[in-house]
């Protein structure tokens, strides 16, 4: 049976991690390069590296991080965070990289979907998604937010729903589903979000912000139908381990890698 | 030294990597001569069947593959690499494959989600040196949305179910491959590739 997946998410800002991380088991909480390594030794089952760097110059560094952990780290590997071209991607998937998380960049310019998906295949399109509900809509609906990186974003204009489906249209092999209302609350992820997404695409979703303990993860995957779940602050705060969050999710009947 | 067989697949480097990590050399290579010196050879794939099939007679790689494995030469295949062992695939409208091992490559069901991504288990069929040291049912990284069955069921090592149970592990002689991705399947992965390497009897640097 396909296992759900537990994926950690760092954020790597001029090559280093960014958010306090509180493990004494390496030398340097904030190379990217260990964490990855630690992370993979504790259970991982794949590792998104988002780039959120601001500089021009961030993707020599971004590339270095990259190589470095693919030499050491047998898992998959994911990046994200200002690739706007085929270019771009290939650069990154050459360097060990395994899929290429795109957000605003598609938005601007779908096209850069499906010439990626053509070029190395739709499992390597990972589409990024930052959603938030549109107040006092009924039925639930949620708008995506591009450039999310500062000052809560821009509104699109897009339907979640509906670019989740064009998305996968144009050739995206995966979508991350970041909830911009849960994200950093702690209290759970967004299920009807996620559940809306999972009901409209035939591929799978990684459910996104909002994790503030093993039992949001359960939801995530139980009643939020994510097939997998990125998390950050959970595990990078060290209040629960990613070994002991899948043997919680295993008590619970949730089928991980253990 | 272990030849990558390179036809422009992409993503070979993860591989290589796996093989430097273990400590064997390894050469990314679409070179005859240098395939034909190497102690073992991964024949690697991601991507399309079509185009790989394409590329693959582009460099004369087609023969070259199936001499290798006439002459019982040491052969990993892995992903696309297993698939175009078959007779022939039903992606992208049909293609013809090498037809070292007889049987067809066909679209997994659409019960569930395809590709199939993520980590699944491998149910070992028979004992074999792959899988020394892995306990049945071992999870591998699986990337997917075709699947092949041979049309000898005693070439099958392991089996995975995803909406159908196909043969993710089969082998013959000195030829090996696997559906999964052992450079992306943690130490369990990088078990396969040593078990290989020490049935191919390579020597490490």
């Amino acid at each position: 049976m396909l296992t759900k997946r537990i994926i950690p998410c760092l954020d790597v800002k001029d090559g280093r991690v960014v958010k306090g991380v509180k493990f004494k088991a390496h030398r340097d909480a904030g190379d990217p390069v260990e964490l990855a390594a630690f992370y993979n030794r504790e259970g991982a089952d794949e590792l998104v590296f988002y780039d959120i760097t601001a500089s021009s110059d961030r993707r020599p560094i971004m590339l270095e991080v990259v190589k470095k952990t693919a030499d050491q780290v047998f898992i998959p590997l994911t990046v994200g965070g200002g690739l706007r071209s085929v270019e771009d991607m290939y650069r990154m998937l050459e360097a060990g990289a395994d899929k290429i998380s795109v957000n605003t960049a598609a938005v601007l310019n779908p096209a850069l979907i499906s010439a990626g998906a053509r070029r190395f295949g739709n499992q390597c399109i990972v589409l990024g998604m930052d959603a938030r509900r549109v107040a006092g809509a009924q039925p639930l609906r949620w708008e995506v937010y591009t450039y999310t990186g500062a000052d809560g974003g821009v509104a699109s204009g897009l339907d979640a729903v509906q670019w989740a489906r064009r998305a996968v249209e144009l050739g995206a092999g995966e979508i991350v589903v970041n909830s911009i209302d849960a994200d950093g609350t702690k209290a759970g992820y967004d299920l009807e979000l996620l559940r809306a997404i999972a009901q409209n695409v035939s591929v799978p979703v990684v459910a996104s912000g909002g994790a503030g303990q093993p039992e949001d993860l359960y939801q995530a995957l139980a009643d939020g139908k994510a097939d997998a779940v990125l998390a950050a602050s959970i595990f990078h705060y060290g209040n629960y381990t990613i070994r002991e969050t899948k043997n919680y999710l295993s008590a619970r009947g949730i089928a991980v890698r253990l | 030294m272990i030849a990558i067989i390179d036809y422009g697949a992409g993503n070979i480097r993860s591989v290589s990597n796996a093989i430097r990590y273990l400590g064997y050399r390894a050469e990314i290579t679409h070179q005859a001569d240098i395939i034909r010196k190497a102690d073992a050879v991964i024949f690697p794939g991601v991507g399309a069947a079509g185009d790989t099939m394409a590329n693959l007679k582009k460099l004369g790689l087609d023969t070259l593959i199936r001499r290798l494995v006439l002459e019982q030469r040491p052969v990993l295949g892995i992903c696309i690499g297993l698939q175009v062992l078959y007779s022939g695939t039903e992606e992208g409208g049909g293609y013809a494959c090498l037809n070292i091992i007889a049987g067809q490559v066909k679209k997994l069901p659409p019960v569930l989600k395809v590709p199939h991504m993520g980590w699944n288990q491998v149910r070992q069929k028979r004992t074999h040196s792959l899988f020394a040291g892995i306990p049945d049912d071992a999870n591998f990284y699986f990337v997917h949305s075709y699947y092949g069955q041979p049309e000898d069921p005693a070439l099958i090592l392991g089996e995975t179910e995803y909406g159908v149970t196909f043969g993710s592990a089969i082998a013959r002689d000195n030829l090996a491959a696997v559906q999964f991705h052992p450079e992306k399947s943690g130490e369990t992965g990088l078990q396969i590739y040593a078990n290989f390497f020490r049935m191919a009897g390579v020597r490490k640097e």
